[in-house]
């Protein structure tokens, strides 16, 4: 179950947060000035995020890295023009508007990275993974742990959570790659891990690992 | 071990969708970066922080430009 979240009640905004929203709602020149202004934040985040994640694209040139950028600024400046509605100004309205170039470019690096590199999708494909000896999942420590998670696999998912489990946390495809690849969205595939994980849990208990610790007592 | 285990079990406790994830993680940076106790105001986050790596490299990002704010263009007049 989601923990409830958000704030009721009017939020007041930081001087800052006022001046954005006040331009980028003005008219003419004043707002064309703010929409500028903006871009070039966006721009900023956008270099930042593709700067940081430029290891995975070795075959790129700058120019073809600086356009990654100019896109993932110009999309990110769509939606937060779209979206202006939405800012509760419950943080500054830089935070809240960073957050989307640094979506946009994250999503456009991990895809141009993962281009013509194949996803296997076919059903059956996660028993091949799965059955490979030794399959990542020999790795666990506990055989007999690894054996039950292997049997929780096959028994108690659907065809659809093994292929989505196997994929994002086996095989590390990223979770906006497979979305593109399945024509659905990060959130649905994160909705469909969660069942599945949530499956695997239970079965687990189920064959006697009773309490599995949080990530937080793993690490 | 722990690391595929993780990505096998997820963080088993009440989390946030990525949706909600993306709707609240200015406020939980900006309280981070303020110093709050982020995670007190925003439950549900770091659960999922912990079970998504997409939405968690995006967390590291933005706390970072947002630590880095002073930076950024001026707001308009």
């Amino acid at each position: 179950m989601e923990p409830k979240r958000g704030v009721s009640g009017p939020v007041q905004l930081d001087e800052d947060s006022r001046a954005w929203v006040s331009a980028l709602t003005a008219h003419g020149f004043r707002r064309d000035q703010a929409v500028t202004r903006l871009h070039d934040l966006l721009l900023r985040a956008a270099r930042s995020e593709v700067g940081r994640r430029r290891s995975t694209l070795p075959h790129l040139s700058p120019a073809e890295l600086d356009d990654l950028v100019e896109q993932a600024a110009d999309d990110a400046l769509f939606a937060v023009l779209r979206r202006l509605e939405d800012f509760r100004g419950l943080s500054r309205f830089t935070t809240w508007a960073y957050k989307f170039a640094v979506l946009e470019a994250g999503v456009k690096v991990q895809r141009r990275a993962w281009q013509g590199r194949e996803v296997p999708l076919e059903p059956g494909h996660w028993s091949s993974v799965i059955d490979n000896d030794p399959s990542p999942l020999e790795a666990v420590e506990h055989h007999e742990l690894g054996a039950a998670i292997r049997r929780a696999i096959l028994a108690d998912l659907t065809e659809r959570q093994r292929i989505v489990l196997v994929a994002l946390a086996v095989e590390g495809v990223p979770i906006d790659v497979l979305a593109e690849r399945l024509q659905t969205t990060r959130g649905a595939l994160y909705k469909t891990l969660h069942d599945a994980r949530h499956k695997l849990r239970a079965a687990l208990a189920a064959y006697g690992f009773g309490t599995l610790p949080t990530p937080e007592d793993r690490t | 071990m722990s690391g595929l285990l993780n990505r096998l079990l997820g963080p088993g406790e009440p989390e946030f969708s990525c949706e909600a994830c993306f709707d609240e993680l200015d406020r939980y940076v900006d309280l981070e970066v303020a110093g709050a106790d982020a995670d007190r105001e925003v439950p549900g986050m770091r659960a999922h922080l912990a079970g998504c790596p997409a939405c968690a490299e995006e967390h590291l990002s933005l706390r970072a430009l947002a630590a880095a704010d002073g930076d950024a263009p001026e707001a308009p007049a």
